[in-house]
């Protein structure tokens, strides 16, 4: 099983690579921007399953505060996007819920909402990306996981960013249903982990700023930043994600991702 | 009628009680290991305290019911143990309402007590439980396992909870679930002087059944339920107890001097086949729902069918806008006041849903629903929303309209109302 998985890690490398040395038609830029994204999802495969929990501040112009929290437990899957089962807390009154998707790089991914009161499973739509999560300034789509397929790139050149060398990467989003035009985001040269992306609107303008803090390393591999701030630029508001109590190779299973496990989440 | 709530009230504790020796034999029958393990056991503690008002807007058609305001205090609680890393976990969730006028609106139920054991591709769940089915929005019409409380609202969405052994089997090829339900619950109705009902009472001490094992009969039901891509498929056979009753007009058994009519309920035994389907095809959601009954009364059939459709950020905003079309349908066609049927054998409902996604999470949904075989429509509005971190205020407005004499709905035309809550979740 362990060494199976550690086969489908190296063809699906494999696989990205061609897709970067299949790219002859792309100009230098745009080249150079797919291998950086490339090179950056490869230094992330092969961590099987992980859990966490994340706490949301919502802040709004006024300064007033709201606090969510949620219990998130992902599989990888090789070939295909990942599976999440996200399971809400706080505020009280969604405690119980759980959300259950199948995320795939390019066709919607499936979707399904538990509600506790009812007890009833629900299949949605997973057309709607652009909107707010649980009232945050993350969108779906900020919060789903990173495939190469969901962005055209271009690579803008090097800037430093605390401290640090970074890349610049502009990312254009590949569904039409996206909430953006564009995104400019910054990964550090030596470990290729994100620390700024700037959102653009539909109308081209400066919509969001995410900024990434408190990167710590899993598995002597995988880089996690503990803290991400997301501003507004337009409204004036904020959300903070703190992340904690991470853990890689849990031994989950396809078995924790379906429709009983969704209702018997915790 | 506070006796008999009481009595009803011990039957129910006395099957949980057994349910609980139950669960807790199953426990010890597990291997000692669990000493070690002690330390997994995890508990969790929540729920709601909700008070409600309702204002009616005409006093009540029949002399005995409410005549404009009704107030009522409900509370729910979850308690949850979990231990060997969730796999093992028994729930329970006590509810009980006091209202201001109905005294059989003031009533208590065990939601859920009930013992979970969750493996790779089997689940065992044993226990008093709530199971629901079902893909429309507007009529559950393949949702049967759980009794209607039918006292707690106008929309039946509330449900008292069943007693049942479940084991649920998933396969590649969907999951089945297998269940045996011993022990049947009668349904909840208003009472003298409540509102929303027809022209005589339900007596609850007037119940029989076709079954010689009355209450005792042990239900059976099997499903199916499989996602392929877009679809999400469910159908099932049932075999056992109907949750609707046959209601006749009856002399009251109770007042001694006076002679007056209620209905005797009779719960039937049935066959019923069910079908649910969903298509969930970008912003379209497409829904089917069809049921096969048969009685030794009966055999009809049923459908409700229909779409919803997601505009998302409208006006430019944050805000989703949902627009939902349903029919129903029912082979015995238009009912007599009285007669067996469905109030829906031809409706159209129309409705919108409208999600603000902003911090309060304020929502406001809206329907009408209309006889499409005579003169008869029906409005909900429903909105809500978050106050600080705990609370949810939401309003609720109905208004019933029916010309046709015959038609039950004609016998609700005085109860159009609006109900106010305030939650506090815990």
């Amino acid at each position: 099983m362990f060494t199976q998985k550690i086969l489908m890690s190296a063809i699906a490398a494999l696989c990205l690579t061609l897709v970067s040395n299949a790219s002859a038609a792309l100009t230098l830029e745009e080249k150079k921007g797919l291998d950086i994204s490339v090179e950056a999802k490869k230094r992330d495969l092969g961590w099987q399953d992980s859990t966490s929990d994340m706490q949301m501040l919502l802040r709004n112009k006024q300064g007033q505060e709201s606090i969510r929290e949620v219990k998130m437990k992902t599989l990888e899957v090789l070939n295909d996007g990942d599976k999440s089962l996200t399971i809400f807390n706080k505020p009280r009154d969604v405690k119980g819920t759980a959300f259950l998707s199948f995320s795939h790089p390019v066709v919607s991914d499936d979707q399904w909402l538990f509600l506790p009161a009812l007890k009833r499973v629900k299949r949605i739509s997973s057309r709607n990306k652009s909107g707010p999560f649980m009232g945050s300034e993350f969108a779906f789509e900020d919060l789903s996981s990173f495939e190469v397929e969901k962005y055209t790139y271009k690579y803008l050149g090097e800037e430093e960013l605390n401290g640090l060398a970074n890349f610049k990467v502009e990312q254009y989003p590949v569904d039409e249903n996206s909430g953006y035009t564009r995104r400019v985001v910054w990964l550090d040269t030596k470990e290729y982990r994100v620390h700024k992306i700037d959102f653009y609107d539909r109308k081209d303008s400066l919509l969001k700023t995410l900024t990434f803090s408190d990167y710590k390393q899993y598995l002597a591999k995988y880089w996690r930043a503990d803290k991400q701030e997301m501003v507004n630029q337009q409204n004036g508001k904020s959300t903070v994600l703190t992340w904690s109590n991470y853990a890689f190779k849990t031994g989950l299973t396809e078995s924790d991702f379906n429709r009983n496990s969704l209702k018997r989440a915790r | 009628m506070k006796v008999s709530l009481k009595t009803g009230l011990s039957t129910t504790f006395k099957q949980s009680i057994t349910l609980v020796a139950v669960c807790a034999s199953m426990l010890l029958a597990q291997p000692l290991l669990a000493k070690e393990n002690t330390s997994d056991l995890e508990f969790e503690a929540s729920g709601n305290i909700a008070s409600e008002q309702r204002y009616f807007s005409d006093e009540g058609l029949y002399s005995q019911q409410l005549s404009h305001s009704q107030s009522s205090l409900s509370i729910e609680a979850e308690l949850y143990w979990q231990w060997n890393k969730g796999s093992d976990s028994v729930i329970f969730t006590p509810f009980y309402r006091i209202d201001s006028q109905d005294e059989q609106r003031t009533h208590g139920d065990i939601r859920e007590l009930a013992y979970v054991h969750a493996s790779d591709d089997w689940e065992l769940r044993v226990g008093i439980r709530k199971e629901f089915w079902g893909v429309t929005e507007f009529q559950h019409l393949v949702d049967v396992i759980n009794q209607t409380d039918g006292v707690e609202d106008f929309d039946g969405e509330d449900k008292l909870g069943q007693q049942m052994v479940n084991l649920s089997l998933v396969n590649d090829w969907g999951i089945v679930d297998v269940f045996l339900l011993p022990g049947f619950r009668e349904r909840t109705y208003a009472g003298e002087d409540g509102r929303l009902r027809g022209p005589l009472v339900v007596d609850e001490n007037n119940v029989s059944y076709e079954s010689s094992a009355g209450q005792q009969h042990l239900d059976f039901a099997l499903r199916w339920a499989h996602s392929i891509g877009d679809f999400d498929f469910g159908s099932y056979w049932f075999h056992g107890t109907n949750r609707e009753a046959y209601l006749s007009p009856s002399l009251q058994t109770t007042t001694s001097d006076l002679t007056q009519y209620s209905l005797q309920q009779h719960y039937a035994q049935m066959d019923q086949l069910g079908v649910d389907v969903q298509a969930t095809l970008g912003d379209w959601l497409w829904k089917f729902e069809s049921i096969f009954r048969t009685t030794s009364v009966e055999d009809f059939v049923a459908t409700q069918a229909g779409f919803e459709y997601s505009f998302i950020g409208v006006f430019d905003s944050n805000l989703d806008l949902g627009l939902l079309m349903e029919h129903s349908w029912d082979s015995r066609g238009e009912v007599e006041l009285g007669e067996q049927g469905s109030l829906m054998q031809n409706d159209l409902f129309i409705g919108a849903r409208l999600a603000f996604n902003d911090m309060q999470s304020s929502e406001l949904l809206m329907g009408i629903g209309s006889d499409l075989d005579h003169n008869a429509f029906s409005f909900i509005l429903e909105a809500n929303r978050r106050i600080g971190d705990n609370f949810i205020a939401s309003v609720d407005v109905r208004l019933l309209q029916s010309n046709d004499e015959n038609d039950l709905l004609n016998s609700l035309n005085k109860d159009d109302h609006v109900q106010l809550s305030l939650a506090w979740y815990f």
